[in-house]
């Protein structure tokens, strides 16, 4: 028995219908065909489905679809402007804070999230905000760095 | 230290064709894939290390309304036992078809022993669960150690021990013993001023790839098997399953998807053949995805080792003779990777004595795969560990020593090999010179903690391997290039990079493809650290191919017998085109302008990485904290500086969680019991600090653009660096990886 859930997704009114069991990263991709936000672990360890929920950062594989009824869910699909880039976006791209790219999309939500709450944050608030996110092929350096220059470029805006 | 020739675009870092697709989530990797019709696989796998099979009864699952197809090991072609050799040494078929799905017997908790399609992941998961299979333990080894001893219970009743070459009588775990020796190194330990031996450990460990194994497989009504993958190597794919289905290779297109990491771990195929015989019961295209506890139980981890290294030295300092015993896991089939290892182990020093054994041993844990410079980052943590301590009791500079007997060109390793131009010395003066060597530690955090550095190097010797490039010459003067490379870091901008240099033009002219394995010639996997140097040899050349022919049509169009072609302007006499403008005539002076090469170069060059590393160990708690850590590596030349510093980085963190956390943690009834990435416990941004890099640029002297592959070097010293960091703290040399709290608290408490 399927359930019909309303949402708001990326700034846009959505519906959809829901097994009880599916999680809202399974929502999101199978059903919403918004396949930018990754499944990595499935257990809420790697941080690669994470997405806004009502504003916070949530990983959508420890949310049932269910759950998500009348509330703003944002995806990375969201965070551009029309066809300009947010600004972590560019500073990933410019700054090489990707190589294989399957956890991009889970760091850019974390570190929209984090810039939303500390607009000039330190490297240690960095990190740690960004700990629930597993990046293998980095080594988190570039991350950290693309982090700080879109923070400095969003606080000139 | 750098080259001294000029480039434009070389040594740039322009931003990546695929950045926009890939930050704002349009990039298709694997499990993004879509399509009419689509069925869903999983995979029933062995709650056991080591088991007989007894029976198998599909009955139960096969009547679940939305079970559409049930396989096993008996829905392979039947064919004659042979050998094959694709691309990772000489093993039997079977075996690598027992890998996929088990055949009469399960080798470690994990092997696959059924597949199943159904109409929704949830359903082809619940119906794999109900597929009755009878097991009949078996006694498991799960250490090189354990399964050598006499009496071991054996994995494979008909694996014989080639020993020296020649097959042993009696059933064995281990399945290659080889020997490498130069000089005498008895008689020179003799001669020996000290003599260093020691005995270490190492665990499995994971390449920890963040996206799951996935493939999409259809065979289409045509006959022809269609395969979209996330591999490291669609040709490798496309040749291993036309081999394991007995398939003409023309019949099988595979596609790669983007890919979510590798590290050597999507080498191997293991969800891919049995889509395909799902495919064929159905009809329909199955797609397959790991969970990440199937990725961790059931796909190739890298070895667990028991390694002895003994290094005898004059009181100068000159190291006179060394042997290494290398004993390497290969889990449930043969192929540990310990050759590789043997050929690291020492390769970073002259040493005129040498004696290395490497046995290759099975045991009841998921068989190895690849993983950044396989075997070597063991066998270093060996040697760069008993240097520290020769240095020690020496009272030398743990560089000096290194700088005093670093291998350079015309150094011969025991494998035979003899080193061209190299840059392990160049790597040893830039970490001497470095502001981070002779930088004050700083006062410790609490009164319980204390605080070290530690250096090590390291060395891979890269792969050369076939690669193919097609260009296609566009109206407007910017060009396709199509590729068969795997693009795991930003591969597609570096190889464009290197065409774009011989035509003058910017990285942004370039559209770089990487397409399936109809469309480009054959090209070998992404691994081996050789995709800069071969593809982007085979852009090189490719590129050159276009410049020949826009030479032709420029004077035909000029009606002279011959153009120049310098700074991305071609010349004759008066006249004068930029590629942009003779690319948009291309059409009025004839055909279109299709540039192509191939190649398969020998001389990938080596590459030397070193590590600084300060830490500071918790002495209440064995914690170890890096505090500073600073990677070398010799590039060749590198293309694009914030790749290689990307992989420089990426090694150093892989290489800081090998060092400190990462480990299988096995029951001894041989189950993995930190089968998640909560108890599998990777670096996380938290647990490392900024990694300084320090590109050194001794130019591969073989390569158009002086290129030496820099994936993997970089792995290899940490975990060797960080042991050395913390005998500096606290005194304590370590024998085992990892380094973890526990281990560290037991050695403390040792003392």
């Amino acid at each position: 028995m399927k359930v019909h859930v309303q949402i708001n997704l990326n700034g846009e009114p959505a519906e959809f219908l829901a097994e009880p069991r599916q999680t809202l990263l399974e929502c999101l991709r199978d059903t919403l065909n918004l396949t930018g936000t990754k499944e990595g672990c499935g257990d809420g360890n790697c941080g690669s489905c994470s997405i806004l929920l009502d504003g916070q950062l949530v990983n959508s594989c420890l949310i049932l679809g269910v759950e998500t009824q009348g509330q703003c869910v944002e995806t990375v699909e969201g965070i551009a402007q029309g066809s300009t880039l947010h600004p972590l976006q560019k500073a990933f791209i410019d700054n090489a804070a990707l190589q294989c790219g399957i956890c991009t999309p889970g760091f850019l939500m974390a570190s929209k999230a984090l810039l939303a709450r500390e607009p000039n944050p330190t490297e240690p608030q960095i990190r740690m905000w960004l700990a629930n996110n597993l990046c293998r092929c980095t080594g988190y350096d570039k991350i950290v760095r693309a982090v700080q220059i879109a923070a400095a470029e969003m606080r000139a805006q | 230290m750098s080259t001294t020739t000029h480039y434009n675009l070389i040594g740039t870092r322009p931003p990546r064709h695929d950045g926009a697709d890939k930050v704002t989530g349009r990039a298709l990797y694997g499990a993004d894939l879509k399509m009419a019709g689509l069925l869903h696989g999983a995979i029933l796998r062995s709650p056991h290390a080591h088991a007989n099979i007894v029976s198998i009864d599909t009955t139960k699952a096969s009547q679940h309304p939305e079970c559409r197809a049930i396989v096993t090991a008996a829905d392979f072609p039947a064919v004659a036992e042979r050998i094959v050799d694709l691309g990772e040494g000489e093993t039997p078929l079977s075996y690598i078809r027992g890998n996929v799905l088990a055949s009469g017997k399960t080798l470690y908790q994990g092997h696959a022993v059924a597949g199943v399609a159904a109409t929704s992941p949830q359903a082809a998961s619940e119906i794999a669960a109900l597929i009755e299979v009878v097991y009949a333990p078996l006694p498991c080894v799960l250490t090189a150690p354990t399964a050598m001893a006499p009496g071991a219970p054996l994995l494979h009743s008909d694996l014989r021990c080639l020993e020296f070459g020649e097959p042993t009588t009696a059933p064995s775990n281990v399945s290659n013993h080889f020997r490498q020796v130069m000089g005498d190194s008895e008689k020179a330990f003799a001669e020996a001023d000290i003599i260093v031996e020691r005995e270490l450990t190492t665990s499995t460990v994971h390449q920890g790839y963040i996206e799951p194994h996935t493939v999409t497989a259809l065979w289409n009504n045509d006959g022809r098997l269609l395969m979209w993958c996330s591999t490291q190597g669609s040709f490798v794919v496309r040749d291993t399953i036309a081999c394991m289905l007995d398939l003409p290779v023309s019949r099988v297109r595979v596609t790669p998807m983007e890919i979510g990491g590798g590290f050597g771990g999507k080498i191997p195929l293991y969800g891919e053949p049995v889509a395909a015989l799902l495919s064929k019961k159905t009809g329909h295209p199955v797609k397959i995805t790991m969970t990440r506890r199937e990725v961790l139980e059931g796909s190739g981890p890298t070895p667990g080792s028991f390694i002895r290294v003994k290094i005898g030295a004059k009181q100068d300092g000159t190291l006179v003779a060394a042997q290494a015993y290398l004993a390497y896991e290969a889990g449930a089939y043969p192929g540990a990777m310990v050759s590789p290892a043997a050929t690291c182990v020492f390769a970073a020093y002259d040493i005129a004595n040498q004696t290395i054994d490497g046995y290759d041993v099975v045991v009841n844990k998921p068989s190895t795969a690849p993983y950044r410079a396989p075997g070597a980052p063991n066998a270093a943590f060996a040697t760069e560990t008993v240097l520290d301590e020769i240095a020690q009791k020496l009272g030398m500079d743990p560089l000096e020593l290194r700088l005093k007997n670093a291998a350079k060109e015309g150094t011969r390793r025991a494998d035979g090999a003899k080193f061209r131009r190299i840059g392990c010395v160049e790597v040893l003066e830039t970490m001497k010179a470095h502001p981070h060597y002779s930088a004050p530690l700083g006062e410790p955090s609490h009164q319980q903690a204390k605080r070290g550095r530690g250096v090590a190097i390291g060395f891979w010797m890269n792969a050369g391997l076939p690669s193919s490039c097609t260009l296609n010459v566009h109206i407007d003067g910017s060009v396709g290039l199509i590729e068969g490379s795997t693009d795991i870091g930003g591969s597609r901008t570096s190889i464009a990079m290197m065409a774009a240099e011989v035509l003058g033009l910017e990285a942004a002219d370039m559209r770089p493809s990487v397409v399936d394995t109809d469309t480009i010639g054959y090209t070998g996997v992404t691994g081996g650290s050789r995709t800069t140097f071969s593809t982007g040899w085979a852009a090189h050349d490719a590129a050159q191919d276009v410049v020949k022919q826009m030479k032709e049509r420029a004077a035909k169009l000029w009606k002279v017998e011959e153009v120049q072609f310098e700074n991305g302007v071609f010349r004759a006499g008066e006249h004068r085109l930029s590629f942009k403008e003779l690319a948009a005539k291309v059409g009025e002076i004839g055909a279109p302008v299709v540039g192509r090469a191939a190649v398969n170069p020998k001389g990938a060059g080596g590459s030397f990485a070193g590590v600084i590393v300060d830490v500071e160990v918790d002495m209440e708690t064995g914690k170890t904290s890096i505090l500073r850590f600073t990677a070398v590596q010799d590039a060749g030349k590198a293309i694009h500086p914030s790749y290689v510093e990307g992989q420089m980085q990426g090694g150093s963190v892989q290489g800081i969680g090998w060092a400190l956390n990462e480990e299988y943690f096995m029951s001894p009834e041989g189950r993995m019991m930190n089968a998640s990435f909560l108890d599998y416990r990777m670096p996380t941004a938290l647990d490392v600090p900024m990694i300084d890099t320090a590109i050194v640029e001794v130019a591969n002297p073989v390569h158009p653009y002086g290129v030496r592959g820099v994936g993997e070097a970089n792995i290899v010293s940490p975990p060797a660096a960080i042991a050395n960091a913390i005998h500096a703290a606290t005194g304590l040399r370590m024998s085992h990886l990892p380094m973890n709290p526990p281990s560290v608290m037991a050695a403390i408490l040792k003392v």
